[in-house]
């Protein structure tokens, strides 16, 4: 199989890292070559940050570039816009309709541009939004956005629930396994 | 059994596996979780230590007791741990003892792009350079073999692409090395002038035999054969470059960084039609390649900045690109900022608002220099903050001295701030330095240090004392302040400021993140008695934003630290509840 390729984009803090560990664990077990690319640091602090998951026969490059990407889940509007660059043509966006100021917003040097997905869609771009803040509110925690948002993605992979719900067992602690489980179904149906 | 593993995982695996039991590192993003993921291994020893100088110190005295040692920092923290590492060339090792360095190219999370490579050439020591997470606990165990087979220390090169990323890695048992009974080597160990002439010829002779080595070594290997071009490439660039061309293009893959093979690359030279030479950051291997008489393409085409990806391989070569779409309205930047509730945030507001002079340091605090607080004059490397204050008040004297500060981590302090607040009580200028103490090792993401009073394991340790530390070393005022507490802050600010002699502020609190750390309720905005003034944004708090034209605090951010409250003259920012 080609190799395919997934980006995780957001704020920094948002929890991309474990929306990674449970795409790695669940490709992994499907039997792909996957390699998995994180950012640690500096821009963890509320920055700008991705996460790149590649997977197929034979995995070379653990990054994405422009053009490449056949998936990106992102956590917050302006994210997905900063990476619509890295969607190969036909590719699909998947994010979560919540707007998160960045500092030059925040002290009046831009502002934030709100219907920029409607441009990206404009061009052809294949944008599916969710609430996933409410979502994961309704799961139990606001922080199970993560979780809400690989619901979704789930329903475009041609891998079994029962797979991706068996890797959340794997990867999140057991106490929050069941509040996990919620968001994922909310995400996979909404 | 295969795993999933990050480049550093799978690097501390290697040092399970390889039979390691030291490990001393200092944390440094990208090199942090190698030391972390060694200490889950209970049988390996692992610390943090105070610096990279102090990390390589140990390692090699565990080495000179004869067990397999290691430590891990970031490129710069090299530059901490040369001086060891220059002489450690001329001892040699008992135990293998091995160094692992992690560049940063396109500094993700650093303060320069320097390329480690130039230190192993320098210090005349072996580099390997894996190119993922499988190879990388492969090439451990070759470097420690290397290690002991050929009496030196060896330097693992990793970059931020190799180790924070995850591939599968073939698991296996550790092979247990037992260190013999100690023996006394004066000539080998005591490196004073009689001794260190007799060893640098040995040095010499040990660069030839591993020059050898390179030629023979698994690690170095031509793949493909019968082209018009030919790539030689090493590390990531490696994957990068398959990435682009598959199996069609021969490339002669660099395992062994230092020294170079040199009759393999006439081999692989003469073989192939136009050589290219594809590196990150300095053009090291291209410039030997030409040393040879050979010619090679190389940093006319690839830049010498920056981290490469396939795009900057196509780019090079003039391959299209695949499509892309961007939308034209501009995005605004997101860079990094204070986390919403950090402590750092109340003593900047206060320096910012005196327009007091800052020195700064590394660490989460950098962030201080950042727009609306622009609260940071210079920032260099690590303890310089401290230092550079004493020289820049002994060249501006009293002008600058009433108004000038050094601000500095409490890891960054021990690491090597230490050393110039003792230059300003020894000779007497009148500096004002602040630590900025969030009791952790904040930026690299929460590792102890020697004043949280916990080691690497979570379990109790001996804490420096802050306070009596800076009295012992000869400053006599010195206070403790709450950076929650503005008013508190900034009379000590002041105070400190006017005094006529050295004095340290220790700005206490720890840092939101930390686990046992309780939120306190988010404040919000009660939009009647809001007047839009934005004084709040001030503050450059990412939980704070203008809705409309009233102040409106994200209640998924703000953890109730009040600092805002303190700024508010309407009484609009009001406690909120769960």
């Amino acid at each position: 199989m080609e190799t395919k390729n997934v980006m995780i984009v957001g704020v920094g803090g948002q929890g991309s890292i474990l929306a990674s560990k449970l795409l790695g664990t669940l490709l992994t077990g499907e039997g792909y070559d996957v390699k998995v690319s994180e950012v640690h640091g500096m821009s963890q602090r509320g920055g700008s940050v991705v996460t790149y998951v590649r997977f197929g026969d034979k995995v070379y490059s653990p990054v994405v570039s422009e053009g490449e990407a056949d998936f990106i889940v992102s956590f917050e509007k302006l994210e997905a816009a900063r990476h619509s660059v890295c969607l190969r043509k036909g590719g699909k966006i998947i994010v979560n309709t919540q707007e998160i100021d960045p500092m030059p917003v925040i002290t009046g040097a831009a502002s934030y541009p709100s219907d920029i997905l409607k441009e990206l869609k404009a061009k052809g771009v294949y944008i599916d939004e969710i609430d996933a803040l409410s979502l994961a509110e309704q799961a139990g925690s606001a922080k199970s956005v993560n979780i809400v948002l690989m619901g979704r993605l789930a329903k475009y992979f041609h891998i079994e629930k029962d797979k991706w719900i068996a890797a959340i067992e794997k990867c999140v602690k057991p106490q929050f396994v069941e509040m996990n489980k919620r968001a994922f179904e909310l995400g996979y149906n909404a | 059994m295969k795993k999933l593993m990050l480049g550093n995982e799978a690097i501390a695996r290697g040092l399970y596996e390889a039979g390691v039991r030291v490990v001393s590192s200092y944390p440094g993003t990208p090199s942090t979780e190698i030391t972390e993921f060694a200490a889950k291994y209970d049988k390996i020893y692992c610390e943090w230590a105070p610096n990279e100088k102090v990390a390589a110190e140990v390692a090699f005295g565990a080495s000179l007791r004869g067990v397999r040692s290691a430590c891990a920092m970031k490129h710069v923290g090299l530059n901490v741990a040369a001086d060891p590492l220059f002489t450690l060339s001329y001892t040699g090792v008992n135990g293998g003892m091995v160094i692992f360095v992690a560049d940063d190219p396109a500094m993700h999370s650093s303060q320069n792009e320097q390329d480690s490579r130039h230190y192993a050439i320098a210090a005349k020591v072996p580099m390997l350079e894996p190119s993922d997470a499988a190879e990388a606990k492969e090439f451990v165990r070759e470097a420690y073999r290397i290690s002991e087979e050929y009496d030196t220390p060896v330097i693992v090169r990793s970059c931020t692409r190799m180790a924070h990323s995850q591939c599968m890695v073939e698991l296996c048992d550790r092979e247990e090395h037992e260190p013999g009974a100690y023996e006394k080597k004066p000539q080998k160990y005591i490196m004073a002038p009689a001794n260190a002439q007799k060893r640098h010829p040995f040095v010499e002779q040990r660069m030839n035999e591993l020059k050898e080595l390179a030629e023979v070594s698994a690690l170095n290997r031509i793949e493909g054969s019968g082209s018009d071009m030919g790539i030689i490439c090493s590390g990531t660039c490696y994957q990068y470059v398959k990435e682009v061309f598959g199996d069609s293009v021969p490339v002669l893959k660099l395992g062994i960084v230092n020294p170079l093979p040199e009759n393999l690359i006439r081999e692989f030279a003469g073989r192939v039609g136009k050589l290219y030479v594809i590196e990150e950051l300095d053009g090291i291997v291209e410039n030997h390649v030409r040393t040879l008489s050979i010619e090679c393409v190389g940093k006319e085409l690839f830049p010498p900045v920056g981290e490469f990806n396939q795009a900057v391989i196509r780019a090079a070569f003039g391959i299209p690109e695949p499509q892309s779409i961007t939308p034209d309205t501009p995005v605004p930047v997101r860079p990094p900022v204070m986390c919403a509730g950090c402590p750092h945030r109340g003593m900047f507001y206060v320096l910012a608002k005196n327009k007091i002079t800052v020195l700064g340091d590394i660490g989460c605090y950098t962030l201080g220099s950042a727009a609306p607080l622009n609260a940071i004059d210079s920032v260099l490397c690590m303890g310089a903050s401290v230092s550079g204050l004493h020289g820049f008040n002994k060249a501006g004297g009293a002008e600058n001295e009433h108004n000038s500060v050094c601000v500095i981590g409490d890891s960054t302090f021990i690491h090597s701030g230490v050393t110039g607040l003792i230059d300003i009580a020894y000779n007497n200028s009148n500096s004002t330095v602040i630590i900025l103490d969030n009791s952790i090792t904040g930026m690299t993401g929460h590792q102890q240090n020697p004043t949280t009073g916990y080691n690497i394991k979570g379990d109790p340790a001996t804490a420096v004392n802050l306070e009596a530390l800076c009295h012992a070393i000869g400053i006599r005022r010195v206070r403790v302040v709450d950076p929650y507490n503005l008013a508190e802050c900034e009379s000590a600010v002041k105070e400190e400021l006017a005094a006529d002699e050295a004095s340290v502020i220790i700005s206490r609190r720890p840092c939101v993140l930390l686990k046992n750390v309780k939120a306190k309720p988010p404040v919000k905005v009660n939009t009647d008695k809001c007047v839009g003034c934005k004084m709040c944004m001030r503050l450059g708090c990412p939980a704070i934003s203008i809705k409309g034209s009233k102040a409106h605090i994200d209640f998924t951010q703000c953890v109730g630290c009040d600092v805002c409250t303190q700024l508010c003259r309407f009484d609009a920012i009001e406690k909120g509840e769960r």
